[in-house]
């Protein structure tokens, strides 16, 4: 590839074909380089984009065969024991109407590659098959193109744009960001279930079309710090579950193994009797928050999405992030490109419109949000069991006075979680959200 | 019925290289130097494996999560992305 391109893209998710359909838009030259065999055939998330972030690249996508699988129309939180749990929910007809794609589930093989044809459509070029093994420098260090794995493999570039993924060799490698520790990351597996429409539509209580996301806490991550999901696509549910990876190998749990517990709970179940597993896959989920978000450009290049580690681990938010950061780099990039300035000074529009839009303004108001988790196991163990065993009591009528059983129940929170540190775990938790 | 790891890769779809991506750099290291071992544990794919005492790699089913690149307690692990065009598949995601 002798070529030369104005931009160089690595890496064909939701940011960087989000920059690509923005600069092609423009007429500028723009190549992605993508190292699955299409678009989206190495990528996964739990399976909900958000439409807001969407319409800012692609304002027409509802009417050009978008594949959304569901619209949620109703979220769920369960706070779960071993043998069952609180769910708390909220459904709102909004969301089936006005406000259809505020969220909906896609499967993201499929999604990202109907989204790199929109942006092919504008003239972007894709190199699929091929990996990019390393960053072309000039004599002042200054990034110029990429190597990759083809035969011609340098291809050279005024701008690059890392969008490859939170599992980026690359990145650490070429030392724009450091390699995540251990604990920065979650190891989460994935399963999708297979059961016919009209069985989503009868458990989830939906109509056709619409669908229902669950978060899930408690003790099926075993005491670790982690997270499961239940999200409705067309004709399949995606469960998810995962831990902080320190964590996994700390309490040497498999995750295989902890999904295969998931799916037998009680509340998990009956959702999937008589599914068929169609897919089984692994990511990592970037926790670090604010403070693990690395320098975002430099001479020649910008980095963009999971490679920068803008994740919302409280309000599961990624793809958007991953989107609305993509757009902004290419708007940067526009700016530089018309300058001539490839320098990370003319590329200090990406940064200010980061800091001045909801993702640095979330991120930093919830970077103490993951800290929490971590340094709270109890939220994860003797919390859920025993919030269980208190409504358990409550609830069984059994002539024994109210009063009685308050106390037994105090005393056994008592024993499990001293009153200083119950506190502590909703003080700490209020201020890491606030 | 549980499903064993084996019957999820069974699921995927894999392009398989005939030169592995990973690669473990010291067996000593694992052997004498690391009681835990948690890439026993940890692989979603169960890639490693104990075989009487060294660790053999299953690289086929690989997930490329990069979870043993940095799990790995003595970073003995050379990691890479398959070739290419090569490796897991997904149809879903």
């Amino acid at each position: 590839m002798k070529e030369a391109f104005d931009v160089a893209i690595v890496g064909a998710g939701p940011a960087g074909i989000s920059a690509a359909c923005l600069l092609a838009d423009q007429g500028v030259k723009t190549i992605v380089v993508e190292r699955g065999e299409y678009p989206g055939s190495k990528n996964i998330s739990g399976g909900v984009l958000y439409g807001h972030d969407l319409y800012q690249i692609l304002p027409d996508f509802p009417a050009q065969n978008c594949p959304i699988e569901r619209n949620i129309v109703e979220s769920r939180l369960w706070y779960l024991s071993k043998d069952g749990g609180y769910s708390l929910s909220y459904r709102d007809q909004i969301f089936a109407q006005e406000r259809k794609q505020n969220v909906f589930t896609v499967g993201r093989a499929k999604f990202d590659r109907w989204f790199a044809e929109q942006a092919k459509k504008k003239g972007a070029l894709m190199a699929c098959g091929t990996v990019v093994t390393d960053l072309l420098r000039d004599d002042q260090n200054r990034i110029v193109g990429v190597q990759t794995d083809r035969a011609d493999g340098d291809l050279r570039a005024k701008l690059v744009l890392l969008a490859d993924g939170v599992n980026s060799p690359l990145a650490a490698k070429t030392g724009f960001r450091p390699e995540p520790k251990p604990h920065q990351v979650a190891l989460a597996v994935k399963e999708v279930i297979e059961l016919s429409e009209e069985q989503i539509q009868e458990r989830f209580n939906v109509e056709p079309n619409n669908g229902v996301t669950i978060e899930i806490l408690g003790v099926v991550t075993k005491g670790m710090n982690g997270i499961a999901v239940i999200y409705t696509n067309r004709k399949s549910l995606s469960l998810c579950i995962g831990a902080n990876l320190s964590d996994l190998a700390q309490h040497k749990v498999k995750p295989y193994e902890m999904m295969e517990d998931f799916k037998e709970h009680p509340m998990v179940a009956p959702l999937i009797r008589g599914g068929k597993s169609t897919e089984y896959m692994a990511h990592w989920i970037a926790e670090g928050g604010y403070d693990s978000i690395p320098q975002l450009c430099g001479d020649g290049f910008l980095i963009g999405g999971d490679s920068a580690m803008l994740f919302n681990t409280l309000h599961r938010e990624g793809s958007n992030l991953a989107m609305t950061s993509g757009r902004f780099a290419a708007e940067a990039m526009l700016e530089a490109l018309e300058k001539g300035d490839f320098s990370r000074h003319g590329l200090q529009g990406y940064i200010s419109r980061l800091q001045n839009s909801y993702i640095f303004k979330d991120l930093k108001k919830y970077k103490r949000f993951g800290q929490f988790l971590e340094t709270h196991p109890e939220l994860f163990t003797s919390l859920p069991e025993w919030a269980s065993q208190a409504a358990r009591e409550i609830l069984t009528v059994n002539g024994v006075p109210k009063k009685e059983k308050q106390k037994v129940l105090w005393n056994q929170l008592r024993a499990k979680i001293s009153p200083m540190r119950l506190l502590r775990i909703f003080w700490d938790g209020w201020r890491s959200v606030k | 019925m549980r499903m064993k790891v084996e019957d999820k890769l069974f699921l995927d779809r894999f392009r398989v290289d005939e030169e592995p991506h990973l690669r473990i750099i010291d067996g000593s290291v694992c052997q004498h130097k690391c009681s835990d071992q948690p890439c026993l544990y940890f692989c979603p794919a169960n890639v490693y494996r104990l075989e009487k005492d060294r660790i053999s790699i299953a690289y086929e089913g690989c997930l490329e999560c990069g979870s043993c690149r940095i799990g790995c307690p003595h970073l003995n692990i050379e990691w890479r992305f398959p070739r290419g065009g090569y490796g897991v598949s997904h149809k879903f995601g």
